[in-house]
């Protein structure tokens, strides 16, 4: 348990201090998640006429929630993944007494922290465009918002990882995350709330993983929260899921890897 | 001239041969695209739903839209992005210097070298769903055809953009994905600039013209919004393409190659 402790609190810092070490590029990741503010423009100005169940005020509040939780829930492991399994990398970190899963794990964890100061700035900036919306999530949803952020990203990794272990068998394993990432856009909640899809649409997909990535923490950080323990209790699901995949998969995937050029 | 197009034609050609290895990539693309266009149609969709309609522009102009900013995202993933992207590990790596010795221009170098046949796709579904909203809007072949002027100034301003930022690679070195937050910008292309707040349409027209990218088009194909838009999308592509040269021959001033 110590010896755990110890092994995070290295990574974190040796990887936060790599991510601190490119900023430029920080700011241009932070800024190319704009896309739920440029839905939030079009949302905004639709709902002037009081068409839709929701207000301007809930719409703008909704988006900056997802920019946040969109902010905290970037994962890009599959980049990495193939390009070690094709370019034989992998090899030298399989001989580490860590799992190389924990490594880019950690790296994603601190990179949160350096991004985070310009994340707010952004958000900052227009809830200056918008003052009206501005709010504070109760404490206890606020806590719940977190936990659920948290779980979010976990599962948000697990899956990406999942699919970055095809890499053993294909070289372009990163398709298959294109093609999630699709339905992943189109179908969390991040081109509009839930409660704005048409009603058949929306009991699909809540049997799906995507709307517990940012609907269902960015409801919960604007005080509307939406079948919580059920929320809470899909995330565990498909993590699980997900997990036992995973591991399966890695173990078939090493008897099948060769470092390349060894 | 002579000499570029035949170093064109050698560019493109090995390119093709090169891609044509993974012909599996073309099916999983093209599923890609197909299911990129049902999610953007939801996503308008969405919008109109409940009998909203973007100011002054119908299902059927709003599709229209969507489909000019579907054709630009083919010529994006065909000639813009794999070659920019390129900008950034040939000044990582130093590269660039073998470049900068060949006997063309350094720009023409760098924008051409490679292309790739995988935004094919998305090129042909843009272009069905044009045909698809300009039929149900009775367009004749003379409003496409004066469309394609404002289209290729989009082109060309959206390729001026982006060679723009590939070029702060060489101050900033790790900007992989500088391309990204342009990308992401210009989503905002998808639907027709109208449908924004103010404030969103002034950022959208004079900081990053996405305006002139598809809206533009677009009115064009729909005889709105006058000659003055159009001229407007003359001259910022020309400028554009002016400034970009300036910029990559400023910025060259300041490469200092790797490890040396």
């Amino acid at each position: 348990m110590k010896q755990a402790l110890k092994i995070s609190r290295v990574m974190l810092s040796v990887y936060y201090a790599y991510m601190v070490e490119y900023r430029a590029e920080l700011v241009f990741w932070v800024l190319s998640g704009t896309f739920p503010l440029i839905l939030m423009g079009l949302w905004v100005e639709a709902a002037q006429g009081n068409q839709f169940d929701l207000g301007p005020t809930e719409l703008v509040q909704y988006f900056l929630a997802v920019f946040l939780v969109r902010q905290f829930t970037v994962v890009w492991v599959i980049w990495e993944f193939e390009r070690e399994v094709v370019e034989g990398r992998l090899s030298p970190y399989l001989l580490q007494p860590i799992d190389p899963a924990w490594r880019h794990f950690f790296s994603h964890v601190s990179e949160r922290f350096a991004r985070l100061p310009f994340a707010f700035l952004l958000v900052g900036f227009f809830l200056l465009l918008y003052p009206y919306a501005a709010w504070l999530p109760s404490l206890g949803n606020l806590l719940l918002g977190l936990l659920a952020i948290a779980l979010a990203f976990c599962l948000r990794f697990l899956m990406q990882y999942t699919f970055a272990l095809a890499a053993f068998w294909t070289e372009r394993a990163s398709a298959l995350e294109q093609f999630w990432f699709l339905l992943y856009t189109f179908l969390s909640g991040m081109i509009a709330p839930l409660s704005l899809f048409p009603d058949a649409v929306r009991e699909v997909v809540l049997w799906t993983p995507f709307p517990y990535l940012i609907y269902f923490p960015a409801s919960l950080l604007i005080n509307r929260p939406d079948h919580v323990a059920q929320g809470f209790a899909a995330m565990v699901l498909w993590s699980a899921l997900f997990w036992g995949l995973n591991r399966w998969l890695w173990r078939q995937g090493l008897k099948q890897y060769s470092g390349m050029g060894a | 001239m002579e000499r570029y197009w035949k170093v064109l034609r050698l560019f493109w050609s090995t390119a093709i041969a090169a891609e044509l290895e993974y012909r599996l990539n073309f099916l999983v693309t093209a599923l890609i695209s197909l299911g990129g266009l049902v999610g953007s149609l939801f996503g308008l969709f969405l919008f109109y739903r409940t009998g909203y309609e973007f100011a002054g522009w119908s299902w059927e102009a709003a599709l229209l839209v969507l489909g000019l900013f579907t054709v630009l995202q083919g010529f994006a993933a065909t000639v813009l992005i794999p070659n920019l992207n390129k900008i950034v590990s040939q000044v990582q790596q130093g590269t660039l210097d073998f470049v900068l010795l060949k006997p063309i221009s350094s720009q023409f170098w760098l924008s051409t070298r490679v292309i790739s046949p995988w935004g094919l796709p998305d090129v042909l579904f843009g272009l069905v769903m044009i045909g698809y909203g300009g039929t149900r809007l009775g367009l004749g072949w003379a409003d496409y055809a004066l469309a394609i002027f404002p289209l290729l100034f989009g082109a060309l301003t959206l390729y001026s953009l982006w060679f723009m930022l590939g070029a702060t690679s060489i101050w900033f070195v790790k900007i992989y994905n500088v391309t990204e937050v342009l990308r992401g910008l210009l989503e905002a292309g998808r639907f027709p600039i109208a449908a924004y707040p103010v404030a969103y349409r002034a950022f959208f027209t004079f900081v990053v013209p996405v305006a002139f990218l598809t809206t533009v088009p677009a009115q064009t194909m729909l005889n709105q919004g006058g000659r003055g838009w159009l001229l407007a999308s003359a001259l910022l592509a020309t400028v554009l393409m002016v400034v970009a040269n300036r910029f990559w021959r400023f910025a060259l001033r300041f490469y200092t190659s790797a490890s040396s």
